[in-house]
């Protein structure tokens, strides 16, 4: 591939003003609009978190009364999830597939536009509940009937319209990534020599298109039970509300996957870069990632461990639980099988990968301590649960996403970032990402509950640490802010390469840094 | 894979219409059946409905005319053509999941959840708190009687069902045969079997609110008429609005097609708007096994 | 877990609210007093000390990677990038690992499932915010709230040892004996968890769950609800008072004479019932409607100038004894007597500047009761 072919006629930059955003079709455009949307969400579901931690610093009450608690803790969940990890990821496919498979843009580009822009319309119908007359949704992100439903506050209504509309998004975009990888592959681009970045989001996009709709019908099946008289949640009626919890959950655990795949991919290509070395075992990476996938469907139920379940049902959902870490050690074995005698350095995107692989693997195995369902009994609804899914997601697909605006910035606008400040970002919140999430194994192992306002005097201590911990990851965050904000639109920094690192594997640094508004115009040649 | 130049459409102002259009639809829909459940719709949810409407309109209108325009130009080159047969059977698979779900649901109630209540199986002890209520399926008297009077009787499948059955099952083969006379390049056959399509499909609404209309008033099966009434009008209602788009998408090619939109080896609208019908018409298998005869 | 300790040395200087002595700091799960928790404690053991020893290999080859295989040290890249044979040893040996913890964690599994042969049935309800208990074998029935007073939580004075942790009328089972647990809720889903008996079980609205424990110790144990359960989660807590057999006996014998007492209807003067409905308000009531009567609306309503707190007394004592189906207004006509619910309208009626002057007697409660 050479940079002639980047001079096709249809040369044209993109438009000025506002309109360029509310019209293109570019998939650079739009993910850099999904990535400003996830930074947004993050600092809103962020505030939220700081509201949890500060009621939590002491036992009392002393900030926020009860039911305001569990609405903060319910959108911080909901906001997190929807609004700041799974748009960043679609931002960082929609940047990076088209680049990687090297196509000149994603298979459908409005329907595309459109995606993204319905997104900002259910985050603002979301977060209007939080002004609503009784208050935003208070019943957990997973919002169990009947607390969701007979005994839900009236904005629960606009959350169930919301959800609709993420899912309409999100089946779309799926559909569009699926799309673009089958169909707009350069010549030579086999599956099997696809990225892994390419490979996971794919996978992940196949997980999307399964299981938002089935979050839809739950949804649907609430709004009819709270409006319309149907009895699905409710006994009386020969409904079940663990009915919900099923429907939930079939959805809800492949969901943590399609928090976590694109993760995997990321993290490949770092590791591989910054250790000078191919990737260890791709071909196992792919099958490892699409076992990953096909299990995740046949889990679901060791989020219901202690609901009441036959025997037979809890212990094959603990054998078929237990078995992921087979596939998903196979993963972490690669990763530092590639470290292995490699040639290491470590700028900020390999600490964050490095970083990744350590703490997802404490995260994978607190997992796996609650996948025995015996033991979950003791486990479940506690703390406990809550440092691990936050080992999982935030020093895990967190940090895979800044590991990943850091490895592809410069490729993005053209210059470096501050290694310096990246490196205090880095530390800052290594330190308080372990300060914030470790000691909640402890107060979970000695007994506490989550979702509680306030506690009993014995987990005081410990309480105290974390929300020191959580002040100090959060504001290390406004480093990284300024970091990225000084690099793009402060137009500091020394002016990159193609390469940009040292011999990096993949079509886009073949081309120029920064990208090119129209890449790929004549498809490259692969070999 | 040789890929001559791609198209890569001009930005649009489509997308964001459409997503304001969307928006506008589902608050309306939420407003309404938030205030009609604690009183009166207001006026100005009944204004924003029909702003909403109308944008819709707009926008499909004015979307799909373009893409219908780009693609008489010949704009669209094979690529892009895949792209679009690729995402409509994604989009249908999606379809699919949805569906599942309502039928995990009624699966989930009668194979657990309704003998538990009974008192059979593993939390058969359930039935301490719902004395003398017994298991059965369908499900006539619930085990809240007064709270979800359940219905008198369950709806014979072998009168409307079956017609509505066989009609769908028909109007399959009726579809397939105007796609045949329109690769044939026939155009007036093409319409005859699209015409009798719809009459077929449209014959199955009417008998369908027919068959609800029968249903609410002489055997009382009702939305409120507990879990047998709730997965019924669920599952049938989503399919009914499934098959009422379905046969919006082939009136819309019925007329596409009396203008010669459509090429023999060329007709993507055509064949999305079949693959939906024939899906549509699956489900409805599914349902006539799941919901009436067993 | 002790090594994770480390990384909290730092912070632990920072903390200044250190209330209870370090050595109180519970780090782990506890042993509990039942054969099953003692089962479930050493299995939680032996796969933490397993993860800890695959964590140690992992991370230990990533160090050494780390340190000795650093381009600044001038370490050249080598270039393999596959073997399958190592693919399938480190497929195989996780799935072994898998195999050794399956096991164990199987027969603990099916212990905790086996319901049968119970000498005491005892029914649990989840209420928001409370706990009832029923002896399906004796005629013993009631509530048990939470008794931790609302200045303590509100930080206005000191909090007691058992803060959130105390109850009002503790769950008293006799130690030895098989009980079994019927659990089911009244309105939402709860969860009754005792960490030392180790049973957890959500509570369904509409279904029983069953769960089993023999308490091999007396003592008092206590939990917590742990399902999301509304605005009163944190505070419905579960106290349990594990007693010898006669002891136990002697109690069954004195709550059959109690509730006979109870449902006696006595004659109290205005002071006495607005004295003890502002009790009866305070553990029952408030976590909806408010101390200061005022709600959460429009989901708990005020009841301060509320239209059926000002108007007829017989509507306002029903809507206490019968609640309002389908909404989270429970029929408190089981859970208090007709003194209390006399007293509490009372109060109602008079506080929060609702002044209307209503006495409303235990007599009027009961001829509406018995209607
Ligand atoms: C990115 C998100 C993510 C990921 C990747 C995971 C990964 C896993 N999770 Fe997690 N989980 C969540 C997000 C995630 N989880 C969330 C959000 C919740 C709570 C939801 C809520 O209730 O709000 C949750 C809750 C949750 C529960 C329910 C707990 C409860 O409520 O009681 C369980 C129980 O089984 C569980 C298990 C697992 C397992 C077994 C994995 C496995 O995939 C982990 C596999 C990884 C490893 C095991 C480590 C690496 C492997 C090796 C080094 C190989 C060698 C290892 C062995 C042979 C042991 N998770
Ligand atoms: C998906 C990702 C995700 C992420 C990234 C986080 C991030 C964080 N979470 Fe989150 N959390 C969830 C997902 C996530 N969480 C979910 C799903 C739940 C379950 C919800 C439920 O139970 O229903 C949950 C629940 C949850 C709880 C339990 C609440 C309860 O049970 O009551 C707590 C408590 O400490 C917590 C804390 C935190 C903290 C401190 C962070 C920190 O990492 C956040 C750090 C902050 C930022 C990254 C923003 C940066 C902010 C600034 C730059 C602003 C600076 C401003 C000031 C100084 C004022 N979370
Ligand atoms: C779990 C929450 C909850 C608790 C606890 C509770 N209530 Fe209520 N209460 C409600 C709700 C919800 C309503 C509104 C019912 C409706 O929709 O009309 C209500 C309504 C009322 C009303 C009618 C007020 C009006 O204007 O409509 C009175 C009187 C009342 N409650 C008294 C009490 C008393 C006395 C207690 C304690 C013994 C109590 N409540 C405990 C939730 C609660
Ligand atoms: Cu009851 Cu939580
Ligand atoms: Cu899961």
């Amino acid at each position: 591939m050479s940079e002639a072919t980047l001079h096709a006629e249809h040369h044209h930059g993109p438009d000025k003003g506002i309109l360029r955003w509310l019209y293109t079709t570019n998939h650079k455009d739009i993910g850099t609009m999904y990535l400003i949307l996830a930074l947004s969400s993050l600092l809103i579901g962020g505030i939220m978190a700081f509201v949890i931690r500060a009621e939590l610093f002491e036992p009392g009450l002393q900030l926020v009364d009860p039911n305001f608690f569990n609405q903060m803790t319910t959108m911080h969940g909901l906001i997190m999830v929807f609004g700041a990890i799974m748009p960043a990821f679609v931002g960082l496919a929609n940047w990076l597939v088209p680049m990687m498979i090297g196509a000149p843009d994603m298979a459908l580009p409005r329907i595309n536009n459109w995606s993204f822009w319905l997104l900002p319309f259910a985050f603002g119908m979301l977060l209007s509940t939080l002004f609503m007359e009784g208050g935003a949704p208070n019943f957990g992100w997973t919002f169990y009937a009947p607390l969701s439903t007979t005994y839900a506050p009236p904005s629960v209504t606009f959350f169930i319209f919301s959800v609709h509309i993420m899912g309409i998004s999100s089946i779309m975009g799926a559909v569009n990534v699926i799309v673009t990888i089958f169909n707009m592959r350069a010549p030579g681009m086999t599956f099997m020599k696809m990225p892994l970045f390419v490979w996971t989001w794919l996978i992940t996009a196949f997980l999307l298109i399964a299981v938002m709709p089935v979050l839809a019908g739950a949804v649907t099946m609430m709004l009819m039970d709270i409006h319309f008289g149907t009895s699905f949640f409710d006994a009386g009626g020969g409904g079940d509300p663990v009915l919900f919890q099923h429907v939930f959950w079939f959805f809800g655990h492949p969901e943590v996957y399609i928090m976590i795949l694109p993760a995997f991919g990321i993290v490949s290509h770092i590791i591989a870069t910054f250790s000078r070395k191919p990737l260890f075992g791709y071909t196992s990476m792919v099958l490892a990632t699409a076992s990953i996938a096909f299990l995740s469907f046949i889990v679901w139920v060791h989020h219901m461990f202690t609901v009441g379940l036959p025997l037979a049902a809890e212990l094959f959902f603990m054998y078929s639980t237990m078995l992921i870490a087979v596939p998903t050690g196979v993963k972490v074995f690669n990763w530092v099988t590639t470290m292995f005698k490699g040639s290491l350095t470590f700028e900020t995107p390999m600490l964050f990968s490095i970083a990744f692989v350590v703490l997802f693997t404490i995260g994978g195995l607190s997992g796996l301590m609650l996948a025995i369902a015996p033991v979950d009994f003791q486990y479940h609804d506690t703390y406990f649960v809550v440092a691990h899914f936050h080992y999982v997601l935030v020093p895990g697909a967190l940090f895979s996403i800044l590991a990943a605006v850091y490895y592809w910035l410069p490729k993005w606008c053209g210059r470096m970032y501050s290694e310096t400040l990246g490196k205090w970002h880095f530390w800052l919140s290594f330190i308080g990402v372990n300060l914030t999430f470790f000691p909640m194994h402890f107060i979970g192992l000695a007994g506490m509950p989550r979702r509680i306002p306030d506690y009993a005097l014995q987990f005081a201590d410990f309480n105290a640490i974390v929300s020191v911990g959580a002040f100090i990851f959060g504001t290390s965050q406004l480093i990284f802010i300024y970091n990225v904000w000084r690099t793009t639109l402060g137009g500091v920094g020394e002016k990159a390469t193609p390469e940009v690192w040292d011999n990096p594997t993949g079509l886009e640094w073949t081309i120029p840094s920064p990208a090119p508004y129209h890449t790929f115009q004549e498809p490259p040649k692969v070999d | 894979m040789n890929t001559p130049r791609y198209y890569v459409p001009a930005r649009s102002h489509w997308p964001i219409i459409g997503a304001g259009a969307v928006f506008l639809t589902i608050l309306s829909l939420a407003r309404s059946i938030q205030e009609s459940s604690s009183g009166e719709v207001s006026g100005l949810t009944l204004a924003l409905t029909v702003v909403a409407g109308c944008a819709m309109l707009f926008m499909l209108f004015g979307w799909f005319g373009e893409v219908i325009k780009e693609g008489l130009q010949g704009y669209n080159s094979d690529q892009l053509k895949k792209s679009f047969r690729f995402s409509m059977g994604w989009f249908i698979f999606s379809e699919v999941m949805f569906f599942a779900g309502f039928f995990g649901a009624l699966f989930y109630a009668r194979m657990f959840a309704v003998p538990w209540l009974g008192g059979e199986g593993d939390k058969g002890v359930s039935n301490m708190l719902w004395e003398g209520f017994s298991a059965q399926w369908p499900l006539l008297t619930t085990p809240d009687m007064e709270k979800f009077p359940g219905a008198t009787s369950v709806i014979n499948a072998w009168k409307l069902p079956l017609i509505n059955t066989a009609l769908l099952v028909t109007s399959s083969f009726t579809l397939t045969f105007s796609h045949h006379a329109l690769r044939a390049k026939d155009k007036q056959k093409t319409l005859l079997w699209l015409g009798l399509t719809l009459l077929l499909g449209f014959t199955f609404l009417v008998i369908q609110v027919y068959e609800y209309g029968h249903a609410m008033n002489d055997l009382g099966l009702t939305l409120n008429a507990g879990i047998y009434g709730s997965t019924f009008f669920m599952l049938t209602g989503f399919h009914g609005a499934h098959v009422t788009l379905g046969a919006i998408m082939l009136t819309v090619m019925f007329f596409r097609v009396k203008k010669d939109h459509f090429k023999p080896d060329d007709h993507f609208g055509f064949e999305a708007s079949a693959w939906y019908w024939h899906f549509v018409d699956v489900v409805w298998l599914m349902l006539f096994v799941f919901v009436y005869v067993i | 877990m002790r090594l994770g300790m480390l990384s909290v040395v730092p912070a632990f200087l920072l903390s200044t609210t250190s209330q209870s002595a370090l050595a109180e700091w519970g780090l782990n799960i506890t042993e509990g007093v039942t054969s099953l928790s003692q089962e479930i404690y050493s299995l939680h053991m032996i796969i933490f000390y397993i993860c800890v020893a695959i964590a140690v290999v992992v991370f230990g080859v990533m160090l050494y990677s780390i340190i000795y295989h650093r381009k600044s040290r001038g370490a050249e890249a080598s270039n393999f990038h596959e073997s399958t044979t190592v693919e399938i040893i480190w497929t195989i040996i996780p799935l072994l690992i898998l195999v050794v913890m399956a096991v164990p964690a199987t027969s603990t599994l099916i212990d905790m499932y086996d319901n049968s042969d119970s000498d005491i049935d005892i029914q649990v309800t989840g209420y928001q915010w409370k706990w009832r208990y029923t002896y399906l074998n004796e005629e013993i029935d009631f509530f048990s709230n939470l008794s931790t007073p609302q200045d303590q939580i509100n930080n206005e004075s000191d909090k007691g040892e058992h803060y959130l942790l105390e109850v009002d009328k503790p769950l008293v089972i006799p130690i030895n004996k098989k009980v079994r647990f019927l659990l089911t809720a009244n309105d939402v889903i709860h969860s009754w968890w005792v960490p030392d008996l180790a049973v957890k079980k959500d509570t369904i609205p509409g279904f029983i769950n069953e769960s089993w424990a023999r308490v091999e110790k007396p003592g008092i144990y206590r939990g917590q609800c742990t399902e999301l359960c509304g605005a009163g989660h944190g505070y419905m807590p579960i106290v349990v008072k594990a007693v010898s057999e006669s002891e136990y006996e002697e109690w069954v014998v004195a709550q059959k004479a109690e509730s006979l007492a109870s449902q006696e209807v006595k004659e109290m003067s205005y002071d006495e019932l607005y004295a003890l409905g502002e009790k009866v308000y305070a553990t029952n009531c408030l976590a909806c409607h408010q101390a200061t009567g005022l709600g959460i609306p429009p989901v708990f309503p005020a009841l301060k100038d509320s239209p059926i707190v000002k108007g007829s007394i017989d509507d306002h004592i029903d809507m206490v004894l019968n609640g309002k189906p389908g909404t989270a207004m429970a029929a408190y006509a089981d859970q208090l007597t007709v003194t209390e619910v006399a007293a509490v309208v009372t109060y109602e009626r008079n506080a929060w500047e609702n002044n209307t002057g209503d006495t409303v007697t235990p007599a009027q409660v009961d001829a509406l009761k018995n209607k």
